[in-house]
């Protein structure tokens, strides 16, 4: 909220004048954050009260302008001879003098109709003839005799804004008629700023008037701050950050009622515990808001509307307790308070017509609801520029309720704003009671015997807690008195006394205005916040004994840096995805992967699903890079994927009064589908580039499958790989990837048409992988090595071509026996001299005795049994 | 044939001369001194060393000599014969020194030629500032909790003290997933991870939880619907704000060097009574060192602490959570939070694997 230096002040006995500074940090320091601090009219130069004294209208032009006669003072004021001076010299910047700003909304003006009561300031013909200026204006919200304030020549606005003597629209405007934003009151820029009559007369230095030599805060307290909501709130805070008197704007004698001021029924207790009115009858239904009330409305960010309203708005700023306004002629029989009814409407003041909610609270007269209530009134019983009679309306409504209905309408009004917070329930009398005596003094009503008070509410109960909690909790020794001193000063009712074990106890019974205050830890936090966190000295606990990272944990980094130094880059990819990416994928109907789960409010309505595989998010990515230029990408990412499975139960909710009994938590978990943490690369373009040393290599198939290689190494493990046809996979480039014998993943170049639906370029290869779902070992054992010398013999086997190598591989490991060492494939060679259907797969075998010097013989027998083996399963030939 | 064997015998006193050794000497230090190269070297060498070169030959001659004369003229030629073979042999070393010297000039590249056949590849920024600022908590005896994304509204919100009511659970805040009555949301932070530990391990517990979150904020320059966070939690006997502050005071000083701390202001969360804002003192601001935003703490609420089967009257606890993308972007300077979540490896490359 926004409030003026001056009004928070007001309300505390400061010895000495306090800087907004030391304010802005008092508020650091208690929590309620300062969003911007705002000099208000800095404004240097002429700039005095003006009345209007002849209007001509210009129609010649595009739109309506208003060329001005304004009595700026009295003829020989030395003031105005110096502002002319200025003028004349023409030194001064070359804006225009025209009010611009006024001109832009001038179809949009302030209801504030001139009362043509200009009669009081009128000069006598025996004194000195006014000064007059022509100034052109766009603005249309003021009258012949008005009050309003005028910037002369010379004069330099906020925003370093410098008015001179200027011709336009064919007359020479000697000064600028200025609005309340371009003074820097506020954001009003609805029309100029008209002066209640009798405010001030022609030449007064406007400044004074104005009372611009302020600063405004605009502050945000927590939201379980409610009451800090309001001028008496904020500054009860800095009276205990100042340690300075605090007097309560609240407190006001509140006579003793005669009777009702209007029949009221509250049907719906819950909602509302609480309901006030107040009347107030004849009131002058064109008195003008005075001067202060509007310059506060303003600084706060309000536009003031009439005296009815804006006393409203004022006492809701001042104590924190919005009031609503009824017009009572409007109102056709007693008030009801209660939900509202299935089909029922409502035209708020905004003029929006609202469907209701049968959670809605409302207000309802004989004619059905009239008002939302705590959020907005209905325009049916709207106070108008006839109004008379006024039935002020103050209520405690449930918080919850107004929550709702404020968030279901999308209304956040200032009042839904303090009612969904908290207001003070006692608070309601002497709210109405302020907004009245308001309306008495300043529109001439009278204020009605009867008073309608229906509901109380219980005041909170003690919180009691050891004295010494607050130093246990903040780990300080604070000094006696400390903890008391500071909960009386929040307005809590406090006692001490000493339980039967001689801990000394505090019984703090909270301010009617708390209802944040339910626990010792709440009161905790008074006593630590007033005595300020910086009193908080810096101790690390003892460190317990930690057991570093688990297993998987360190699997993970390890996968991570292992596939960032082989070349890829990591990306973190969204896991939303739309439906559509499986069509494109073209899964089969009944793929598991289909199987999502479904985000009820997406952000983009299409991707309103969780996904079940990373690669729809990286090959976005590739797209992207693609799209930006780089055509040569290896990408990356290690997260969890959302299994969507069968029907799953929902969630229990086992309440939070103590820990959820074994089952209810067992469901609770249940509910929550599985979400195992893949890993997966996506390769397009080149995988070794081209360059100055000649042509590069693109990736394939067998990059994708040596990073899932890759990451079973770097987990410690090792895969097996066979042909599967797998989507989106190419059906012929396709390896499933098996770890102790489960599959945990696909590797390959992506299937053409795939590549094709998602807009990819041709040969764009992939590998994903359940990371999960790789055993998890924590020690590896060492291997044996033997100091003995090798023998190497190369043999070259033909076999169908049909038979993958890693099984001709494996039959010559086991055909070979322990002393086969090592297998290395060298040579793939297909064509004639193998025959057709055919191919050649050449090895070098190592073979070395862990205990002696191999002999050419046994490696010879070892080598010969290697190839039999292979030759038993695959009918393989050795190639001459 | 004869006349040759005539004149060797007849010569043979001139050979041993002194001074004929001498010129011998002289000629073929000559001769080795003129050799440019190797090959030139090689091709006078046997002019100077082989057999019939003057040395050799006056060496032969020696047998001829009187008994009385042999030691002398002994001595003579074999200090010639060292001569010229030291002569050779330090032409040699020169020469070949120079071949070498050579032969390396001739191989010399251009060592600023490009070699990037397959360039390094990156993690993610987030990703290594996850694991630093594990890496600094596993150090003060912490251990690294996960849990699932998508979770249950109860560990998301109920255990943590927010209310029915409270606004964060509202479909404008909060991805909502699964069927209508699933009670499922995306985890607007890694706090239910901390309640699902309480919930399952036995006090103290010491964690901290890094893991991906979401809120349903729109992306632009400074908001991402996906984000990441650290959170810790400590629950043990006697824990007071004293060692929250301390806890948080190490691990800025870990993350922004020995000058850094931090400084507390009041702030409101559920979860923690009381509560508080944290900032970091940053010795690299842009524009000068100051106070910069960085997540939240406070004591554990009471509240909490029984909803996960803690007893509050036993023990204390203190929570604290910082977003990882914010950290970022003024530790490393990111001006726009959508580079790190747009996935152009452009972004991501230069920080290689560690940040």
């Amino acid at each position: 909220m926004r409030v003026p230096v001056s009004w928070l002040t007001e309300h505390l006995e400061l010895d000495d004048e306090v800087t907004s500074d030391s304010l802005v940090e008092a508020f650091v320091n208690l929590g309620v954050e300062v969003e911007s601090v705002e000099q208000v009219g800095n404004v240097a130069g002429p700039l005095v009260v003006g009345r209007v004294a002849e209007v001509e209208e210009l129609t010649e032009f595009k739109k309506p302008i208003r060329y001005c006669r304004v009595e700026i003072g009295e003829a020989d004021s030395d003031e105005i001879d110096d502002a002319a001076d200025v003028a004349s010299d023409r030194t001064a910047a070359d804006r225009t003098a025209v009010d611009t700003a006024a001109a832009d909304t001038a179809g949009d003006v302030a209801a504030e109709p001139a009362d043509g009561g200009a009669g009081e300031d009128t000069v006598d013909g025996g004194l000195p003839k006014p000064r007059t200026n022509g100034i052109v204006c766009g603005a249309r919200n003021f009258a012949e005799g008005d009050l309003v304030v005028v910037a002369l020549p010379g004069a330099t606005l906020p925003g370093d804004f410098t008015i001179a003597e200027r011709e336009t629209y064919g007359r020479i405007s000697q000064g600028m008629i200025c609005s309340a934003k371009e003074l820097g009151i506020g954001e009003d820029h609805s029309g100029i700023l008209v002066l209640p009559p009798g405010t001030a007369s022609p030449g007064d230095d406007a400044r004074e008037i104005l009372d611009l030599d302020d600063t405004v805060l605009e502050l945000t307290p927590t939201p379980d701050r409610g009451y800090a909501l309001s001028v008496r709130g904020l500054a009860r805070e800095l009276s205990c950050a100042l340690d300075v008197p605090f007097g309560d704007p609240a407190k006001l004698d509140v006579p003793e009622p005669e009777g009702e001021a209007w029949p009221v029924r509250v049907e719906d207790p819950d909602g509302c515990p609480r309901f006030v009115l107040r009347r107030v009858t004849g009131l002058d239904a064109g008195a003008p808001t005075p001067w202060w009330i509007r310059r506060r409305l303003l600084l706060a960010g309000m536009r003031p509307i009439s005296l009815a309203v804006d006393v409203t708005n004022y006492v809701m700023l001042e104590l924190g307790h919005p009031l609503h306004a009824f017009d009572t002629g409007s109102i056709k029989g007693d008030l009801v308070v209660r939900r509202a009814e299935e089909g029922e409407k409502l035209t708020t003041l905004d003029d929006a017509d609202r469907a209701l909610d049968p959670d809605d609270v409302v207000i309802a007269d004989d004619t059905g609801v009239v008002s939302l209530a705590g959020t907005m009134g209905g325009a049916t019983t709207e106070i108008g520029t006839e109004s008379t009679d006024v039935l002020l309306e103050a209520a405690h409504w449930d918080p919850a309720s107004i929550s709702r209905t404020a968030r279901r309408h999308r209304l956040f009004s200032e009042a839904a704003k303090r009612f969904e917070r908290f207001t003070d329930p006692q608070l309601c009398e002497a709210a109405v009671e302020r907004a009245a005596k308001l309306l008495r003094q300043h529109g001439d009503g009278s204020i009605q015997p009867g008073r309608s008070v229906v509901g109380e509410v219980e005041p909170s109960p003690a919180v009691t807690m050891p004295i010494n909690l607050p130093d246990r909790v903040a780990g300080v020794r604070y000094e006696r008195g400390v903890t008391v001193g500071r909960l009386t000063q929040i307005g809590c009712k406090v006692a001490v006394d000493t339980a039967d074990d001689g801990t000394t106890l505090v019984h703090a019974v909270p301010p009617s205005w708390r209802s944040d205050l339910t626990q010792p830890a709440d009161l905790v936090e008074e006593v630590l916040r007033l005595e300020g966190y910086d009193s908080i000295p810096s101790e690390l606990p003892p460190a317990p004994a930690g057991r570093g990272l688990t297993g998987a944990q360190q699997r993970e980094r390890a996968v991570s840096r292992a596939l960032a130094e082989a070349g890829y880059v990591e990306a973190l990819p969204f896991p939303f995805v739309s439906a559509s990416v499986w069509d494109d994928f073209a899964l089969p109907a009944d793929d598991a992967r289909r199987r999502t789960v479904e985000v009820r409010n997406p952000l983009e309505a299409d991707k309103n699903r969780l996904t079940t595989t990373l690669l729809p998010g990286l090959l976005d990515m590739v797209q992207r890079n693609i799209s930006r230029g780089t055509r040569d990408v290896s990408l990356f990412h290690i997260g969890q994927v959302v299994l969507g499975g069968e029907e799953q139960a929902a969630a229990p909710d086992p309440g939070v009064d103590g820990r959820p009994a074994d089952d209810e938590l067992a469901a609770l978990e249940a509910a929550v589908p599985d979400q195992p943490r893949h890993v997966a690369v996506v390769l397009a373009g080149q995988r070794l580039r081209d360059g100055w040393w000649g042509k590069g290599e693109p990736a394939n198939w067998a990059d994708a499958i040596q990073a899932a290689r890759l990451v079973a190494a770097a987990a410690k493990t090792e895969l097996d790989v066979e042909a599967a046809d797998a989507l989106p996979w190419h059906p012929g480039r396709c390896a499933r990837l098996i770890a102790d014998g489960e599959t945990v993943g696909h590797a390959g170049e992506l299937h053409p048409k795939v590549l094709e639906a998602l807009e990819l370029p041709k040969r764009t290869v992939a590998m994903e992988l359940n990371l999960d779902g790789l055993p998890l070992r924590e020690v590896r054992p060492a291997p044996s090595i033997s100091a003995f010398p090798p023998v190497l013999l190369d043999v070259a086997l033909v076999v169908d071509a049909e038979v993958p190598s890693a099984q001709v591989a494996a039959a010559l490991r086991a055909g070979g026996g322990e002393l086969l060492e090592d297998v290395a494939l060298f040579d793939l060679y297909t064509g004639e001299q193998v025959g057709e259907g055919h191919r050649s797969l050449a090895y070098k075998l190592r073979f070395r005795a862990s205990d002696r010097t191999l002999t050419a013989e046994e490696a010879t027998e070892a080598r010969d049994a290697a190839v039999a083996a292979v030759t038993e399963r695959f009918g393989a030939t050795l190639r001459g | 044939m004869s006349e040759a064997s005539d004149k060797k015998s007849a010569s043979g006193g001139e050979a041993l001369a002194p001074e004929t050794l001498q010129a011998a000497v002289t000629a073929a230090e000559q001769a080795f001194a003129a050799a440019a190269d190797l090959d030139e070297l090689a091709s006078v060498k046997p002019a100077h060393l082989g057999d019939q070169a003057p040395v050799p030959q006056a060496k032969r001659a020696l047998g001829s000599l009187p008994k009385e004369q042999k030691a002398d003229a002994g001595k003579r030629v074999n200090e010639a014969r060292q001569a010229v073979q030291t002569a050779y042999e330090e032409r040699l070393a020169v020469l070949k020194a120079e071949r070498d010297e050579k032969v390396l000039a001739e191989e010399a590249v251009d060592v600023t030629l490009p070699w990037d056949r397959v360039p390094r590849g990156a993690r993610h920024p987030v990703t290594t500032i996850a694991e630093r600022i594990a890496d600094v908590f596993v150090g003060m005896g912490y251990e690294i909790a996960e849990g699932p994304e998508l979770e249950a509204e109860w560990f998301n919100f109920d255990a943590l003290n927010f209310g029915k009511d409270h606004p964060a659970r509202q479909l404008a805040d909060t991805f909502h997933a699964g069927a209508e009555d699933s009670n499922l949301v995306l985890r607007t932070h890694t706090s239910p991870v901390q309640a699902r530990t309480l919930l399952h391990r036995d006090v103290p517990v010491y964690i901290v939880c890094p893991g991906r979150t979401f809120r349903t904020d729109e992306l632009d320059a400074t908001h991402t619907p996906v984000f990441h966070q650290v959170e810790g939690l400590a629950v043990d006997k006697g824990l007071t704000m004293a060692n929250l502050r301390g806890t948080l005071d190490a691990f800025a000083k870990a993350i922004f060097g020995e000058e850094s701390g931090t400084r507390f202001r009041p702030h409101f969360f559920p979860f923690t009574e009381p509560s508080a804002e944290v900032d970091v003192w940053f010795p690299e601001k842009k524009g000068g060192a100051g106070w910069v935003e960085w997540g939240g703490c406070g004591m554990v609420n009471p509240n909490v602490l029984r909803a996960c089967g803690v007893d509050p009257e036993v023990y204390s606890g203190f929570a604290f959570g910082m977003g990882l993308e914010r950290t970022l972007m003024f530790r490393n300077g990111i001006p726009d939070m959508r580079d790190m979540v747009e996935g152009d490896v452009r972004f991501t490359a230069p920080f290689g694997t560690e940040t």
